[in-house]
């Protein structure tokens, strides 16, 4: 061996060997670093490549994009028939609100992205100016969608379905219950024994029932509860419902969050003179939703989605519109289209609050900036 | 030894027959003591003594059951307001340093002051880079404490105890999470804040420390204090036997 000799406390850094790092040294490490490895490799590639013309020839390249119907999309090749969503795609977002009023709904959208940036944005500038624009968002939004005043038309919450539907609902579930979990996960962390009792009461019912369940209650029963004279409309029935059923869940969350706040924590707070809400806000909450960031996307995750559950109580969510498009004789059968385009509607908003979730986590890291 | 100029006769600190238990263990066991006024103590003792739970007492993170404790002439009881005055005038230094790790090295400083001195944000920061200079980390001001190193956490958790300009300062075993080569700079630290003036009760097992700064030693053993006595007759002249055999073992090794 050629090894250099050197004086003790003067060795030097050396580089590593060759082959052990950059590209070559990943692909050999991870791909082929064994012989099974190596055969495992080469089967998944033509594997993958078999898979993927299949699909992209299915998708994209036998596809007809516009037809007048299934028939006629067969007679022109042989792969998915998009026409049904191309010709259809008004209902898909928007439902049955009237066409000549869908600038309503495409501003309210638009805007809603200026409304949200100052708030999971912390470092955007003029955040501000931004934030007022987001605390009166939602009674801009409210008036813009549903019309009646300012010589808007108004529309009837029975005309909403699709997509816009689904953002509706979601976006005012998660908006709502993210406050109400905070609210229910502190209560039951209370000393106070009567708002610990009625947290854990209204935590243990809501996460015992299911959705579907409530969303009858709302639909059919509410009424007899509320006091006489009250009378919501379906939509904001619903939205309460997804507002308590996630806050439950978020609530449970963001109590493991807290219990995994150790104890010197909150003494150091004590030692400082600190109250209550004083070290609720600057110590408790954000080291505890830090924490529970992956599980809050989750259940906000999962609230989206069973947005789809309306369409028990007859609201039309993409699902609704699309079984409407597969009863006319003319789409008869294109399930597969149908709902492959919504799940792709639904992948893309949950797949980019996921990657959003995966952004903050790494921003609030503090231990290796 | 530092000399102390501002000792006087003038009690901050007075404990009376207390009493705590854990449950139905009884671990502090008719404690009296009194402080005075920019006195210097050191509590010794083996683990499960009660020696930090006696100090923890003092700003009510633990609640003692019988007894009086009176703390610059507020008693300490069930009372929040009493307890927010107390507190606020009374530091503590933790032995696992307990920074808040969401928050910069500024900000761990200014919090407490901002909020519950209601300093004005400017005034806060002077004043914590005034004493995050004393403890010589000025430069780290702007990190969090995930990226530093134990000894230098623990001198901004002093730092951070007294931005709040407190007149009592407690600390709980401050350099028992350190590294050894950690360690002295901590020391260092704290006997500089000695040389101030400042009363302090730390519960430790330096006895260097304990002889270069402290007025006062005491022993404490099985929840009662044992022996207390100046430190040059506390460790030339122990006239306990526990506390002889307790010296005998953490001296000769």
């Amino acid at each position: 061996m050629s090894e250099k000799t050197y004086k003790p406390g003067n060795y030097p850094d050396l580089p590593p060997p060759p082959g052990t790092v950059g590209v070559y040294g990943w692909v050999r490490q991870n791909l082929f670093s064994s012989i099974s490895n190596s055969l495992l490799t080469i089967i998944s590639v033509v594997l993958l490549y078999y898979l993927i013309d299949g699909i992209i020839g299915w998708f994209f390249l036998d596809a007809v994009f516009d037809a007048e119907s299934k028939i006629a999309c067969r007679k022109i090749d042989d792969g998915a028939c998009w026409a049904v969503i191309t010709r259809r795609v008004g209902q898909f977002v928007y439902g049955f609100y009237p066409e000549l009023e869908r600038w309503r709904i495409d501003i309210t959208f638009l805007t809603m992205f200026l409304a949200f940036a100052p708030l999971l944005y912390p470092d955007i500038p003029k955040r501000k100016w931004l934030l007022y624009f987001s605390a009166f968002y939602p009674f801009f939004a409210f008036v813009l969608i549903m019309g009646g005043y300012f010589g808007l038309q108004k529309i009837e919450y029975s005309l909403f379905g699709g997509f816009m539907l689904t953002v509706i609902l979601g976006v005012c579930g998660i908006v709502c219950s993210l406050p109400l979990g905070i609210l229910l996960a502190l209560g039951r962390q209370s000393n106070l024994t009567v708002v610990r009792t009625l947290s854990v009461c209204f935590i243990e019912f809501m996460r015992g029932v299911p959705l579907i369940t409530l969303l009858f209650v709302a639909s059919s029963m509410l009424n007899y509860f509320l006091p006489p004279g009250t009378n919501f409309s379906i939509l904001v029935r619903v939205i309460i419902m997804f507002t308590f059923f996630s806050a439950a869940y978020i609530a449970e969350v963001i109590r493991g969050g807290i219990q995994a706040i150790p104890k010197g924590q909150y003494e150091a707070a004590d030692a400082l003179g600190m109250n209550y809400w004083q070290k609720t806000r600057f110590i408790t909450l954000p080291q505890a939703l830090k924490i529970s960031i992956p599980g809050i996307v989750n259940t906000f995750i999962g609230l989206y989605k069973d947005t789809t559950l309306v369409v028990v109580i007859g609201l039309l969510d993409p699902l609704g519109i699309g079984r409407a498009a597969l009863a006319d004789t003319k789409w008869n059968g294109l399930s597969t289209e149908t709902y492959l385009f919504v799940a792709l509607f639904f992948f893309v908003s949950c797949f980019a609050m996921s990657r959003y979730s995966l952004w903050l986590e790494n921003k609030l890291n503090t231990d290796k900036k | 030894m530092v000399s102390n100029k501002n000792k006087s006769s003038k009690p901050v600190i007075e404990i009376k027959e207390m009493h705590k238990w854990f449950g139905n263990f009884h671990v502090l066991k008719n404690i009296s003591l009194g402080v005075n006024q920019g006195e210097r103590i050191v509590i010794c003792g083996p683990s499960g003594s009660g020696k930090s739970t006696l100090i923890r007492c003092i700003n009510r993170l633990e609640v003692h059951q019988q007894g009086d404790i009176i703390v610059n002439n507020v008693e300490l009881t069930g009372d929040l307001k009493n307890l927010e005055t107390i507190r606020s005038d009374v530091g503590m230094v933790f032995q696992s340093f307990n920074l808040f790790p969401h928050l910069t090295v500024l900000e761990n400083c200014t919090l407490a002051p901002i909020w519950v001195k209601k300093l004005p944000k400017k005034e806060a920061e002077e004043l914590a880079m005034e004493l995050l200079t004393r403890v010589k980390i000025p430069e780290q001001a702007l990190k969090y404490p995930g990226q530093l190193s134990g000894g230098q956490q623990q001198r901004v958790a002093i730092a951070r105890s007294l931005c709040m300009q407190p007149k009592i300062m407690l600390f709980d075993e401050p350099t028992s999470a350190l590294d050894p080569e950690m360690i002295k700079e901590v020391l260092d630290t704290m006997i500089e804040l000695a040389e101030t003036g400042m009363t302090m009760l730390v519960v430790t097992h330096e006895m260097g420390f304990a002889k270069k700064v402290a007025d006062s030693v005491i022993f404490m053993d099985e929840g009662e204090i044992i022996e207390q006595n100046d430190p040059k007759n506390f460790f030339n002249n122990p006239k306990n036997d526990r506390t002889k055999l307790f010296l005998s073992q953490i001296l000769n090794h």
